[in-house]
């Protein structure tokens, strides 16, 4: 490995892979049997953080930055006047094994420009991971890219090599995506997912039978979607979000605030803001969806296509649901519980081991750590202190706002003034 | 009723042991300190404990049958946390869970319960942390060295992490504060004491100690760190909540190159 050349490809490649917000590094089963090097059987380990405040748990690189492709929102775009830069092989598997060993990240997440084809590129990366895996013998976690079009034949083989398989469907809606990608369609996008989908099915239930039936994507597969770049609304977005996760078994869904790269006039300009609070608040409302027991419909419908920005959608839900409470903290039950604005799923579960030793009251409540804020409009426990006002969601709201900081504040103010 | 300070080695199973001795003389006011960060009370009547398995074992087997498996990891965390007075909570909370008859290792609102889960969660914290900052710097004699100065003693509770990731490749994992490490030679985990020879700069990737190619991947990671950051989306305020500062002087990419 010559060191130079390789120090200028990763500065590229590194570069351009960023945009790719996913690092989760969980979810895995893949232990170290061999005696090998690494074992992703635990959770997910974020080694260190970028100035940003984003984690940095695996090498995220692109294997080159061609590419025949010329998407709009895209800083590899074939018209776009960067540096060019590829990896070979080995070279990714030289860095990926180095950097394992000294305990930098919990393996490879692997990307590429297109180049030639599809399944030219997909046969790359899947190279790279097979490489590591039967060579190496490394057991640590790999992400790899499913690229639009690539035969089933290949993204079955990726998926014995890799933990986590995901494709991008960048742009949440098919005419935003004709508008800013007319070279690419959503079948693409959508064919190497269900053939995944599939085969994980059947892994799984192979398994069930025959127990030396090998992994196949343990980990699952993943997308993301770039918010603000195309006019989609909330309810749009996380409409597109909810349907992944429905028909094709997602393990997560990301959410990326555009970063302006462009000076097409199809896009937000360079220098407009991230918009960072609004991706937040979908990641939220993503939260609530999966892990609280709300039906996306009760946050985002028809009547409500926007999230508040200035409070969480859970406050949100609640404000426009006072019929639903106060809840009372010592008898109410799970589902309940969760819907209490400010409590979240662990003080759920605390409130619910506690309580089977003693009625609980504000006291107990502060101490193990409930934020009250919120909470307290919503809720009654053992005591004589509750809100006895009649309070209007308005009122609600006010006092809310008015007694927390918002670490969104100045963005929020910001954000504001442009409809003010 | 008479003080007694009771004065163990150090150990869990020496302070089990105290624990035991307070059961055995039905103690009623006892003050339970490690012999290391003994404070003499004025009255009070010392008596030093006697390690001993068996008592320990006694202990520990009969907290197995009153606490959930991470009630009593739970205990264990908190002890590692070492901080002044965590013996007289972990007593309490001991003495707690042996008078009812049922589980009470989820009874927030027990004060010396919830302060012991509490213990435990900032130890659990610091040996997640422990695995994840680690940097592993590949030494001329072929061993993959890596010093922490972690807040509480968390070596014993990361050594099954990193033995299980790193199966082919010797490495030591030094306790800096602590002044012992764990080291494993291909077959299985010792602990060991060291002596680094003086003004051994800890911070410093000398070339006497280590590899020819240890400087490159270090400058390598330290241009993907660089890389990876998107500029736009700048936030030190939840960068350095994630990575307080204390950790930054043996992370490699903070490093300045």
């Amino acid at each position: 490995m010559s060191f130079q050349r390789t120090q200028e490809k990763l500065k590229i490649l590194a570069d351009a892979a960023k945009y790719d917000v996913s690092c989760s590094s969980s979810g895995s089963k893949r232990a170290n049997t061999n005696k090998g090097l690494g074992d992703a059987t635990g959770m997910g380990i974020c080694h260190s953080y970028t100035e940003d405040g984003r984690c940095v748990s695996l090498l995220k690189i692109l294997l080159t930055n061609h590419c025949i492709f010329d998407c709009t929102y895209c800083v590899t775009r074939k018209s776009n006047d960067i540096k060019r830069a590829a990896f070979k092989v080995q070279e990714v598997v030289d860095l990926t094994i180095n950097f394992y060993r000294r305990n930098y990240i919990e393996g490879l997440f692997l990307s590429s420009g297109i180049f030639k084809s599809a399944d030219f590129t997909m046969e790359r990366l899947v190279a790279v991971a097979k490489k590591l895996r039967l060579e190496e013998n490394f057991n640590g976690y790999i992400h790899l890219k499913s690229i639009p079009g690539a035969s089933d034949e290949l993204m079955r083989e990726a998926g014995l090599y890799a933990d986590r398989l995901s494709v991008n469907i960048e742009i949440p809606t098919e005419a935003g995506l004709k508008k800013l990608a007319p070279d690419k369609k959503r079948e693409d996008f959508i064919k190497p997912m269900v053939k995944v989908k599939n085969e994980i099915i059947q892994y799984k239930a192979e398994k069930k039978i025959i127990k030396s039936t090998p992994k196949f994507a343990p980990a699952g597969q993943s997308t993301q979607m770039i918010i603000g770049a195309s006019g989609e609304n909330d309810f749009q977005i996380m409409q597109t979000s909810n349907h992944f996760y429905k028909n094709y078994n997602l393990k997560r869904v990301y959410y990326s605030g555009y970063v302006p790269i462009s000076y097409d006039n199809r896009l937000p300009q360079i220098g407009s803001a991230v918009p960072m609070l609004r991706e937040n608040r979908l990641y939220q409302t993503d939260w609530l969806m999966r892990f609280y027991g709300f039906d996306v419909s009760e946050i985002l419908n028809e009547q409500h296509q926007h999230l508040d920005l200035d409070i969480d959608p859970k406050l949100g839900w609640a404000l426009r649901n006072l019929h639903e409470f106060p809840v009372d903290i010592n008898t109410a039950d799970k589902r309940m519980l969760a819907r209490i604005p400010g409590l979240g799923m662990k003080s759920v579960y605390k409130i619910l081991n506690a309580r089977r030793f003693r009625k609980l009251n504000w006291e107990h409540l502060k101490k193990i750590g409930i934020a009250l804020n919120r909470a307290q409009y919503f809720m009654v426990c053992e005591s004589n202190l509750y809100e006895k006002r009649d309070l209007t969601a308005e009122k609600i709201k006010g006092l809310i706002l008015q007694n927390s900081t918002s670490k969104y504040q100045k963005s929020l103010s910001n954000q504001l003034n442009l409809f003010g | 009723m008479k003080y007694k300070n009771l004065i163990y080695d150090g150990t869990f199973d020496g302070f089990l042991s105290a624990v035991f001795y307070v059961f055995e003389y039905k103690l009623e006011t006892v003050n339970i300190q490690n012999e290391f960060v003994v404070q003499q009370g004025l009255f009070s009547e010392v008596e030093r404990i006697i390690t001993d398995d068996v008592k320990a074992n006694r202990v520990w087997q009969g907290l197995k049958s009153k606490l959930s498996t991470q009630g009593k990891y739970q205990l264990y965390y908190a002890f590692l946390s070492e901080q002044i007075g965590v013996e007289l909570l972990l007593l309490d909370y001991i003495q707690y869970a042996f008078s009812k008859s049922k589980n009470v290792d989820k009874d927030y609102a027990h004060p010396s319960v919830l302060k012991i889960a509490q213990i435990a969660k900032s130890v659990g914290r610091e040996k997640h942390r422990m695995e994840a900052f680690v940097r592993f710097r590949l030494t001329s004699d072929n061993i993959y060295f890596a010093n922490i100065e972690p807040d509480f003693n968390v070596l014993p509770l990361i050594e099954k992490h990193f033995k299980r990731r790193y199966a082919d490749q010797k490495w030591l994992i030094y306790d800096k504060k602590r002044h012992y490490g764990l080291f494993y030679d291909l077959e299985k985990v010792e602990i060991i004491r060291m002596d680094f020879p003086e003004n051994f700069d800890f911070t410093k990737t000398d070339d006497k100690f280590f590899a020819e190619q240890e400087f490159e991947f270090q400058k390598l990671w330290q241009d993907y760190f660089k890389a990876t950051n998107i500029a736009s989306r700048k936030n030190m305020k939840l960068h350095i909540r994630h990575v307080p500062k204390r950790y930054w002087k043996y992370l490699s990419e903070k490093q300045p190159n």
